[in-house]
C-alpha cells in the first residue's frame, strides 16, 4: 500500500484547509492573494492529477480505488472548479469578507467529488458525497442578502437531506441481505429477493436525486436559480459528473455485472426517457436563462442515462465524453449570463437582448455553447451524443435513442430563443458588457474546448476509452 | 410469510424498544410544541441506543446515549429556547393545505406498503447472533484501518459544516 497515489486527493484536502486558515488568518487586504492561491493551487492539482492518470491500486482490500476511471473523473472535476473559479471573478464581489471560505468550501465540494468517484464500497461513496452536498447546501445560501438564494439553500438542505435517507436505507437493505459494502463482493451475494430489489430501486432513487433525473428533479430549477450563479455552475457540472461516476460504478460492479434476472437497464431507460422529454418540454416554456438552463441540465442528465442504459462501450465511453464536454460548453453558457448578470442583475431573457451589438464575443460564446448543448455538429456535443446514443442502439435500445434524436430537435427551439434575442432583439444600453480577465480566460477556455472536442473528438474519447477499461 | 411460532421474549423486547422509537419520531412531527418534539426525539435516539444494546453492540449504545440523547438534544432544546420569540404551543404547526397532507400521506403509505412487503417476503440469510469481545477494539480497528478514507473525510465534513453554520449563522452585517 502505497499513500503517495492518494496524493491527488491529499493535495486538494490541504488545499482546501490552508485556503479556510489563511482566509481567516490574513486581514481584509489579503483575502484576494488568497483567492489566486486557490486558483493557482488548483492547477498544480490539475497538472499532477494528469501526470497520475495511469497509476492503478486498490487500497484497503479494495475500500478505495484509484483507477483510470476516478483518474478521469478527477480530471473533470479539477477542470470544473478551476473554470468556475476563474468564471466567478467579479461575481465574488458580492460576497465580501467571506469570499475566501468560498474558494475554501468549493476545493472541499470536489474533494467530496474524487472521493465519490473513487469509492470501492458505499460507506466512503456515502462520506464522499455528504462532503459534497453539505458544502454545496452552504454555497447556495451564500447570497444572504438575496431571499431567493437563502430559500434555495434552505430547499436544498431539506430535500437533499430526505435523498441521502433514501439512499442510505437502500444501503442499509443492500447490506442486511449480502452482509458486505463492498461493490465486488454485492455482486458475488447477489440474490433475487424482494427486500435485495428494494434496496437497489431506494439506491437508484438517491442517485437519481443528485443527478435530477425526473421524476426526482424537482429541486433543481428552483436552486438553480437561486443558488450565486458560479455555485449553481459547479452544481450542475461537477456534482451531476460526481453522481454518474458513482452510479455508474455502483451499476457496473455491483449491480448489473451479477444477476441478469432482472433488467435494470429497463428501469433506466424509462427514468432516461422521462426526463429527456420532460426536461426539454418545461425548457420551452422558461422566461429566464437560468431557469432555462436548469431544465436543459436535466434533459442532458437524461441523454448521459441513456449510456448508462446501454452499458457497453460506446454508451460508457459516451456518458464519460458526454460528462467532460457538458463541462465546456455548459459553464461557458453560465458564465456569459454571469457576465450579463453582474452587468445588468437581471438573468432573464430580456437581458440578453440586443447582446450582439453590446459584446459581440459574449454573445458568439453563449450560442455556439448553446449549439452543443443542443448537438449541432461540429460542436463537441454532436459527437458526445453520437456515442450515447450508438451504444443504446447497439444494445437494442433504439426507441430511447429515438427519443433522444427527437427531443434533442425540440431542444434547439429553446437554445436557439435565447441567441434570437442576443442577435435580433433591442436594448436600449449599448454600452458593452465587462468581463475580468479571469471569466475573459474560462470563457476562450470554454468555447475553444467546444469546437475543438467537437471537430477532432478522438484524444479525449481514447482517453474515456482507456478509463472505463476496467468496467468492461 | 411472518413467523409467530418462534415468538420470544426477545422479539417482544425488540418491538417495544421499535415501538418507542417511531413513536418518539413521530411525535417529532406532529407535536404542535417545538419544546415537545424535541423531548420526543430524545425518546427516538434512546430507543435507537437500546436497538445497539439489543444488537450486542453495547459501546455504540453507550455512545448513542451520550451523544445523541445527552448531548445533542439538550444543544438543540437550548438553541430553541434562546431563539425562540412567539407562543411555545404554536411553534411547529402542521401545513394547513389538505392537499400536501393527502399528498405525503399517499406516498409515505405506498413507500410503506412496497417496503413491508419487500422485507416480508424475503428470505433473510440468518446468522447467529455472536458477542463480540472487544467491540471497542475492533471498532478502532475498522474506522483506522479500512475505512481511514472515510473517517479522515468525515472529519473534514464535520469542519465545513461547522464554517458553513458559523457563516450562516453571523448572517448579513449590519452597516
Amino acid at each position: 500500500m502505497d499513500i503517495s497515489l492518494l496524493l491527488t486527493e491529499i493535495m486538494v484536502a490541504l488545499l482546501g484547509l490552508l485556503v479556510l486558515v489563511l482566509g481567516l488568518a490574513l486581514p481584509a487586504r489579503g483575502k484576494t492573494v488568497v483567492n489566486r492561491f486557490a486558483l493557482l493551487g488548483m492547477i498544480a492539482i490539475l497538472a499532477y492529477s494528469i501526470t497520475a492518470f495511469s497509476q492503478k491500486a486498490s487500497f484497503f482490500n479494495g475500500v478505495y480505488q484509484i483507477d483510470m476511471f476516478g483518474s478521469y473523473f478527477k480530471l473533470l472535476f479539477l477542470s470544473a472548479g478551476i473554470l468556475v473559479m476563474l468564471m466567478a471573478g467579479k461575481y465574488i464581489s458580492r460576497f465580501e469578507e467571506k469570499s475566501s471560505e468560498f474558494y475554501g468550501l468549493m476545493i472541499l465540494a470536489t474533494l467530496g467529488m474524487m472521493l465519490m468517484s473513487s469509492a470501492g464500497e458505499f460507506i466512503t461513496l456515502y462520506v464522499g458525497l455528504e462532503l459534497m452536498t453539505i458544502s454545496f447546501y452552504i454555497l447556495t445560501a451564500y447570497l444572504q442578502n438575496d431571499k431567493l438564494s437563502a430559500e434555495a439553500g434552505l430547499k436544498y438542505l431539506i430535500l437533499g437531506a430526505v435523498s441521502s435517507a433514501i439512499l442510505l436505507f437502500g444501503i442499509s437493505l443492500v447490506y442486511a441481505m449480502t452482509g458486505t459494502t463492498m461493490f465486488t463482493e454485492i455482486a458475488a451475494a447477489f440474490t433475487m429477493q424482494p427486500a435485495l430489489l428494494a434496496g437497489v430501486v431506494l439506491i437508484i432513487a438517491g442517485f437519481a436525486f443528485k443527478i435530477s433525473v425526473v421524476p426526482f428533479h424537482m429541486w433543481t430549477p428552483d436552486i438553480y436559480q437561486g443558488a450565486p450563479i458560479p455555485i449553481t455552475t459547479y452544481l450542475s457540472v461537477g456534482s451531476k459528473a460526481a453522481g454518474f461516476a458513482a452510479l455508474v460504478r455502483v451499476f457496473m460492479v455491483a449491480i448489473n455485472g451479477a444477476d441478469a434476472s432482472f433488467d435494470w437497464s429497463m428501469l433506466l431507460a424509462i427514468l432516461a426517457a422521462l426526463t429527456i422529454i420532460i426536461g426539454n418540454l418545461i425548457a420551452l416554456s422558461q422566461k429566464d436563462v437560468k431557469r432555462l438552463l436548469a431544465y436543459s441540465s436535466i434533459a442532458q442528465a437524461g441523454y448521459i442515462l441513456v449510456g448508462v442504459v446501454a452499458a457497453n462501450s460506446f454508451g460508457l465511453k459516451g456518458v464519460l465524453f458526454y460528462a467532460m464536454i457538458y463541462v465546456f460548453a455548459n459553464t461557458g453558457a453560465f458564465a456569459v449570463a454571469t457576465a450579463v448578470e453582474v452587468d445588468t442583475g437581471k438573468t432573464g431573457i430580456e437581458a440578453f437582448a440586443g447582446l450582439s451589438k453590446r459584446s459581440p464575443m459574449l454573445a458568439a460564446i453563449m450560442t455556439i455553447c448553446m449549439l452543443s448543448l443542443a448537438g449541432i455538429p461540429p460542436m463537441a456535443g454532436f459527437a458526445g451524443k453520437f456515442y450515447l446514443f450508438a451504444g443504446a442502439v447497439q444494445n437494442g435500445y433504439l426507441w430511447l435513442a429515438v427519443i433522444g434524436l427527437i427531443m434533442s430537435m425540440v431542444s434547439v427551439y429553446y437554445y436557439l430563443g435565447v441567441s434570437k434575442a442576443m442577435y435580433i432583439g433591442e436594448n436600449e444600453n449599448d454600452s458593452p458588457v465587462l468581463t475580468t480577465g479571469g471569466s475573459t480566460v474560462a470563457l476562450w477556455i470554454c468555447v475553444l474546448a467546444t469546437i475543438l472536442l467537437g471537430v477532432y473528438p478522438g484524444p479525449l474519447s481514447e482517453l474515456a476509452g482507456y478509463a472505463i477499461q476496467i468496467l468492461m | 410469510m411472518f413467523e409467530f411460532s418462534a415468538f420470544s421474549l426477545y422479539d417482544a423486547a425488540f418491538l417495544a424498544i421499535g415501538g418507542v422509537t417511531i413513536l418518539g419520531a413521530l411525535g417529532v412531527v406532529l407535536f404542535r410544541n417545538i419544546i415537545y418534539s424535541a423531548l420526543s426525539l430524545v425518546f427516538t435516539m434512546l430507543g435507537v441506543a437500546a436497538i445497539y444494546f439489543q444488537l450486542n453492540a453495547g459501546f455504540l449504545g453507550a455512545i448513542q446515549i451520550l451523544v445523541y440523547a445527552g448531548a445533542i438534544s439538550v444543544l438543540i432544546i437550548f438553541a430553541v429556547m434562546l431563539l425562540m420569540d412567539k407562543d411555545a404551543r404554536r411553534t411547529n404547526l402542521p401545513t394547513p393545505r389538505t392537499k400536501a397532507w393527502f399528498a405525503g400521506g399517499t406516498i409515505t403509505m405506498m413507500m410503506l406498503a412496497s417496503i413491508i412487503a419487500a422485507v416480508g417476503f424475503t428470505e433473510w440469510p440468518k446468522t447467529a447472533l455472536q458477542g463480540v469481545d472487544n467491540s471497542v477494539g475492533m471498532l478502532a480497528e475498522l474506522m483506522l484501518g479500512d475505512y481511514v478514507i472515510a473517517f479522515e473525510a468525515a472529519a473534514i465534513l464535520l469542519l465545513v459544516a461547522v464554517i458553513g453554520a458559523i457563516i450562516l449563522a453571523k448572517g448579513v452585517e449590519n452597516r
